[in-house]
C-alpha cells in the first residue's frame, strides 16, 4: 500500500499504477445487457410459474451483480486479497443465516419452544 | 493499492455484512410467513423496475467518469457525476413519491413486520444513495478543477455497491409476491 496517490491531484490522471486497464470494457453493452436481464427480471412473474419467477428474479439478480462487480467495480483487477475479504463478509452472512434461521422458521426445536408472545409462523 | 482505495473497499466489506445481515433476516422470517406475500402484493413492482432502471444508468455514468478520470479529463468526469448526481436525486425523488402514496394507503412502518423489513430496508439504502451524491458533489467540484482524480474512481466503486445493494433489494421487495 503505498500513500503517494494522495498527491495524484494537479492535472494528473486519476489511478495507483494498477488495473487501469480497463479501456477495453464496452461499459454501454454491459449496461444495455443490464438493462435488457432488468426488463426480463420484470416480466418473469407475468408467466405465473413459481421456479420461473424465481430464477428470473433471483438467478438475474446473481447475473446482475456479477456484472457490475466484474465490468464497473473491476473487482477482477484489484490485487488478490479483496475478493477474498468481500468473499469472507459473504461467508459470514452465511453463517449468521444458517445460525439463525432454524430458530426464526421454527416453532420449536431440541429443548426449546418458541414464546406465545412471538406467534407461530404462519 | 492506494490508502483511499483500500478504506473504501473496507466500508463496502462492513457495508456488506450490515446490508447482508439484514436482507437474511429478511429472507429468513419471508420463508417462515408466507402470508406476508400478500402484503408484498401492494409494492408497485413498476416503480422499483423504473428506480434499478435509474440506478443502473447512474452506475454507467459513474464508471464513464472514472474512465475520464483515468484519461486525466477532469471537466468531463465532473459533468458525469453530476449526472450521476441526477440520477440519484431522481432515485429519492421517486422513492419519496412511492412511500408518500403507500403511507397514504395505510401501510406504514407499524402496520406489520413486512413493512417494517420494508422501510428499514428501503430506507437504509436511499440514505446511503443521499451520502453517496454529497460526496459525488465534492469529488465532482474537485474533479471539474483537476484536483484529487484518483476521488472518481473511490466513489465510483462506493456508487457501484449501493447500486449492487439495489439489485438484490428489487426482486425481494418487489418481485416475490
Amino acid at each position: 500500500m503505498s500513500e503517494h496517490t494522495h498527491e495524484t491531484s494537479e492535472h494528473a490522471p486519476a489511478g495507483d499504477g494498477h488495473g487501469e486497464d480497463h479501456g477495453h470494457i464496452n461499459y454501454v453493452r454491459i449496461w444495455v445487457w443490464l438493462v435488457i436481464l432488468l426488463a426480463v427480471s420484470v416480466a418473469g412473474p407475468f408467466l405465473e410459474v413459481f421456479w420461473i419467477t424465481m430464477v428470473t428474479a433471483f438467478g438475474i439478480a446473481c447475473v446482475k451483480a456479477y456484472m457490475v462487480a466484474k465490468n464497473f467495480m473491476h473487482i477482477s483487477l484489484e490485487p488478490r486479497f479483496v475478493t477474498y475479504i468481500v468473499v469472507t463478509a459473504l461467508v459470514f452472512m452465511l453463517l449468521f443465516f444458517a445460525a439463525v434461521a432454524p430458530d426464526v422458521m421454527n416453532p420449536e426445536g431440541t429443548q426449546w419452544q418458541k414464546p406465545s408472545w412471538i406467534g407461530p409462523p404462519e | 493499492m492506494s490508502t483511499g482505495k483500500l478504506a473504501v473497499w473496507w466500508v463496502v466489506v462492513s457495508e456488506i455484512v450490515i446490508f447482508g445481515g439484514l436482507l437474511a433476516s429478511y429472507i429468513m422470517h419471508r420463508l417462515a410467513h408466507q402470508d406476508w406475500a400478500e402484503q408484498a402484493a401492494h409494492t408497485n413492482t413498476w416503480i422499483g423496475a423504473f428506480n434499478t432502471f435509474v440506478l443502473l444508468t447512474s452506475s454507467l455514468s459513474a464508471v464513464l467518469a472514472h474512465k475520464a478520470a483515468t484519461e486525466g479529463n477532469g471537466p468531463k468526469a465532473a459533468k458525469l457525476l453530476w449526472l450521476t448526481i441526477l440520477g440519484a436525486a431522481t432515485f429519492v425523488g421517486v422513492k419519496a413519491v412511492e412511500w408518500t402514496m403507500e403511507i397514504q394507503a395505510g401501510y406504514t412502518i407499524t402496520s406489520n413486520t413486512f413493512w417494517s423489513f420494508y422501510y428499514t430496508a428501503a430506507g437504509l439504502h436511499a440514505a446511503h444513495v443521499i451520502a453517496g451524491g454529497i460526496i459525488m458533489a465534492i469529488v465532482a467540484i474537485d474533479a471539474a478543477k483537476f484536483r484529487e482524480l484518483h476521488r472518481v474512481e473511490l466513489i465510483g466503486i462506493y456508487w457501484h455497491f449501493v447500486d449492487l445493494v439495489w439489485i438484490f433489494l428489487f426482486p425481494l421487495l418487489y418481485i416475490a409476491k
